[in-house]
């Protein structure tokens, strides 16, 4: 037994120390962001943020967390409440079968958190280590470069509604 | 009260068409009342053909709320939001208020294969003409009951309103048996003037969920009870396993079975690391007996035109008063390329009471049954198949092996839901492929420029090989008591599959198309999207660039040159100016522009694709800069959908061209991941990629899924050759290709 915080909430996980956190995340707690694709750490699709960095889930072990922030897509928000990036995603319509897509955001996710003003250069770096098959990248990248505008608003707003407290 | 229309596919099958509905349509299909006795009564348009009863497409329960049925699947093309789009316009309801069901054997009609680019001119006409029956029939009921004439009634949001404003909802108006009708030839369509939905880029109504973590793919299925199981296949295409000692794997922790059925071995645990694990240690001690059997991978050309092959002349064209001077010849070759979809295939089975469920993201969940029923030796009728999406498959992939999978596995453990996960590895190996190809051609030009004849030959194998038998599963090969591999058909034109678009659309005086079937098939190949009509119209769209390059000739002229089909050189003229193209145009320093365009099939949708394209001398690697694309898919659905489809053809086919090849050594297949078949990343990905569509209203429905991906090809090639002066003409175009010929 290990305690995984995930998303802002402590789990008990009955799992050897081993399990790469993927399945932990999928079977587990039965979160279905975080995507199998390779299990290689090659394509991407299993990427989740562990104390603010991107991380690919299919090769970090369970063992590598103890006392870690595990955030998935979940964690941002949700269909009803969206984050910025996740409204971002939809309002560029920025997937075809989608598989990749949760992957790409928590990279850009991550780097957005670190540097909310990327210049488009360094989203496609950022994103370099992300495959997607379909070809939906330049709207990946709209998206993420909405994303940027709407978390700016969003600042703003927030900033806003502090001061007037 | 559930006054619900209930479709019974059984009832529905039992009829097979010769059912016939006494229901008067006298008010509503006046135009068709009398039909001339001695003709054949004309078939109503689309997927309508096989499944002609309207609640095979429509249900309308009695508290109004409606529920559009398709045979389709969604592979990631926003059908399900196009279709409800058609729907929704034709029986004027809001777009929110209608469900779509895609395909499942116990609910939705027959409609084969999701391919072809087939889904929106074959289920969105029968859905739109469906719900437009449907509607006339709502409107016919509520005139009989108010005891009106029905002309003057106009329907909206999901009523029919009389003349003078009475408000009829279609829950209320719909009754027992009402919508069990044979469809009729023609429709009361919608002056496309007045649509509201269709034609709107209506979001898609997948993406939420997708993008907020909901369960939203066969792989995020969990049932209750459910196990995990993994497939150990063998190393190499005909391995034996000669040894295979399970013992100490069946006492690993969580192991719920190992199933072994003679070539066919897999592990079942509790949970999902413990049946990696399993599968890992049963690889070990799996002991197989291999045969070298692959073909010389980097001798393609050879391999091909040596196979034995049984040859067509499948288009001739002859005037002898058309005299060439100049001739000019090519030889093009495509390799073995993977669909690579980024989740592996995947599926969850379950036996319950000798009646199996497979829930598969295969593109035809009738086939599947058909295949997985023969494979376990049981009735159809006691298989279902139901589709559930799965990562993007751009064609025959794993899906329908990964269904077989999980059906033989949970037949072996009765009641237990059963997921079926392939490895990376696995989808990489045993993936059908994109099958290899080669083209010979030759032209020649008169003395005005203008080409005088056109000999063009394709060496291919069949481009299907998807189930409706078993022996097209992995699974019933590898059983104790196999089933055979099928023989392999060519795919008839007009269609086609190696010689898919190999016939010229544009008009040359002499013009000889042979198509070389190659029945043998020494590397697992199926369907990849546009089949034959990737490398076909790569290959004619190079050549014609050569030819203009021949004739001093600007090559979007010269295309119009040839090419009568008006849409066709509207298509053309419209990328041609959206990427600001001009005669005699010279790129920048290290730069070139290229132009392609095709018809795909022939038939569907029109595309023509404008690149620029960056080499760099010292590397030689290309870099698509930017591409403007033009698209006639006649009447659109959703222009943002048609878009995002038209980009994604331009990516991957992209990628497919500079970068992609199946490697193989004499026994096994050696590109297994995305180290070994490496495809595009972001660093390649151009500044932009613009598509301008040409609406037209009315029309018919032009498949567009598939359309862009030779004109994508060929395009880039052409600028590749522009920019560097040297025309390559193997695929894939790779940086060390491209560095070689410059170097040359």
């Amino acid at each position: 037994m290990m305690t995984l915080k995930v998303n802002g909430h402590d789990h008990q996980i009955d799992a050897d120390p081993d399990t790469p956190l993927l399945y932990v995340l999928r079977n587990d707690l039965e979160l279905n962001a975080a995507k199998f694709g390779c299990g290689l750490g090659q394509c991407g699709s299993c990427t989740v943020i562990v104390d603010g960095k991107a991380v690919l889930s299919c090769v970090t072990p369970l063992l590598l967390l103890e006392g870690k922030q595990v955030t998935t897509l979940e964690g941002l928000g949700s269909i009803e409440a969206p984050a910025p990036i996740q409204r971002a995603f939809m309002e560029e319509q920025a997937a075809q079968c989608g598989y990749c897509i949760a992957g790409m955001m928590m990279r850009a996710q991550a780097l957005l958190q670190k540097n909310p003003k990327p210049t488009d250069e360094q989203i496609r770096a950022e994103l370099e280590p992300h495959l997607c098959r379909c070809g939906t990248h330049m709207r990946i990248l709209r998206a993420v470069h909405r994303a940027i505008r709407l978390m700016d608003t969003a600042d703003a707003a927030s900033a806003g509604n502090r001061s007037a407290q | 009260m559930n006054a619900a229309v209930i479709l019974d596919r059984r009832r529905v099958l039992a009829g097979g068409g010769a059912l016939i509905v006494s229901f008067s349509l006298s008010d509503a299909f006046a135009q068709d009342q009398s039909p001339p006795p001695a003709a054949p009564a004309p078939s109503p348009p689309g997927s309508l053909k096989g499944a002609p009863f309207l609640d095979s497409w429509i249900r309308i329960d009695a508290d109004g709320s409606i529920t559009v049925f398709t045979g389709k699947v969604e592979l990631g093309q926003g059908f399900k939001t196009a279709f409800q789009q058609i729907a929704a316009e034709e029986l004027d309801v809001p777009f929110q208020s209608l469900k779509v069901i895609t395909a499942d054997t116990r609910r939705t009609a027959n409609e084969g294969y999701t391919s072809g680019s087939h889904s929106m001119q074959d289920s969105g006409t029968a859905i739109q003409n469906a719900a437009a029956q449907v509607r006339e029939l709502l409107v016919a009921e509520a005139a009989r009951r108010l005891d009106l004439p029905a002309d003057n009634f106009r329907t909206g949001n999901g009523a029919v309103i009389s003349p003078n404003g009475q408000r009829l909802g279609y829950g209320d108006l719909v009754a027992a048996d009402m919508l069990h009708v044979q469809a009729q030839a023609k429709s009361k369509l919608k002056d496309p003037s007045t649509f509201k939905v269709m034609g709107q880029p209506v979001p898609r109504v997948d993406i939420p969920a997708k993008v907020t973590g909901g369960a939203a793919y066969v792989q995020d299925m969990r049932l209750p009870g459910m196990v995990h199981a993994r497939v150990v296949r063998p190393p190499s295409y005909g391995a034996q396993l000669a040894d295979c000692d399970t013992s100490a794997v069946e006492k690993l922790p969580g192991v719920v079975k190992v199933v072994r059925d003679g070539n066919f071995l897999a592990v079942v645990a509790k949970k999902e690391f413990q049946a990696i694990r399993a599968m890992n240690a049963l690889t070990a001690v799996a002991k197989w007996r291999e045969t070298p059997s692959l073909p010389k991978q980097d001798d393609l050309l050879h391999v091909l035109t040596s196979l034995p092959s049984q040859d067509s002349t499948i288009f001739q064209q002859s005037n002898p008063s058309a005299v060439g001077q100049k001739t000019i010849e090519a030889t093009y070759t495509r390799p073995y390329q993977a669909h690579g979809s980024i989740g592996p295939s995947c599926a969850v089975a379950q036996s319950v009471n000798d009646a199996m469920t497979v829930w598969t993201h295969t593109q035809g969940v009738y086939p599947d049954r058909q295949g997985i029923a023969q494979m376990l030796r049981v009735p159809p009728a006691s298989v279902r198949c139901i589709h559930v999406e799965g990562s993007g498959c751009y064609g025959h992939n794993g899906a329908d092996d990964a269904a077989a999978d999980a059906a033989l596995i949970a037949r072996e453990l009765p009641g237990l839901p059963v997921r079926v996960q392939w490895t990376r590895e696995q989808e990489h190996a045993w993936e059908p492929f994109g099958p290899a190809m080669v083209t010979k051609l030759k032209a020649s030009l008169d003395g005005n420029g203008a080409i005088s004849d056109w000999n063009f030959e394709v060496w291919s194998n069949t481009h299907s090989m998807r189930p409706g038998g078993a022996g097209s599963m992995l699974a019933a090969q590898h059983m104790a008591q196999p089933f055979a591999v099928p023989a392999p058909k060519p795919l008839p034109l007009p269609e086609g599959g190696g010689d898919r678009n190999a016939i010229p659309i544009y008009k040359f005086p002499n013009a000889h198309v042979v198509h070389h079937f190659i029945p043998a098939m020494p590397v697992r190949i199926s369907a990849m999207r546009a089949l034959g009509a990737y490398h076909n119209v790569f290959s004619i769209e190079s050549f014609m660039d050569e030819l203009a390059v021949a004739a001093g000739a600007d090559p979007v002229e010269f295309r119009l040159k040839h090419l009568g089909d008006s849409r066709g050189r509207d298509v053309i003229n419209r990328a041609a100016q959206g990427f600001g193209w001009r005669k005699g145009q010279k790129a920048p320093t290290d730069r070139g522009y290229g132009f392609a365009f095709a018809r795909y099939k022939n038939l569907a949708a029109y595309c023509a694709i404008a690149t620029e394209v960056e080499v760099n001398r010292e590397t030689g690697r290309p870099r698509l800069v930017r591409a403007v694309a033009a698209v006639d898919s006649g009447q659109v659905v959703n222009p943002d959908g048609l878009i995002n489809q038209i980009e994604g053809a331009i990516v991957q086919s992209m990628s497919w061209t500079l970068y992609e090849n199946v490697t193989f050594d004499d026994t096994r297949i050696t590109s297994i991941d995305w180290q070994t078949y490496p495809i595009l990343r972001f660093n390649a990905v151009p500044d932009s990629i613009e598509v301008h569509i040409i609406n037209r209203p009315g029309q018919p429905f032009l498949g567009s899924g598939e359309t862009g991906q030779g004109p994508a090809a060929a395009s880039i090639a052409n600028a590749i050759a522009n920019a560097t002066g040297k025309r390559l003409r193997n695929l894939p175009l790779t940086r060390k290709r491209i560095k070689d010929a410059i170097d040359a």
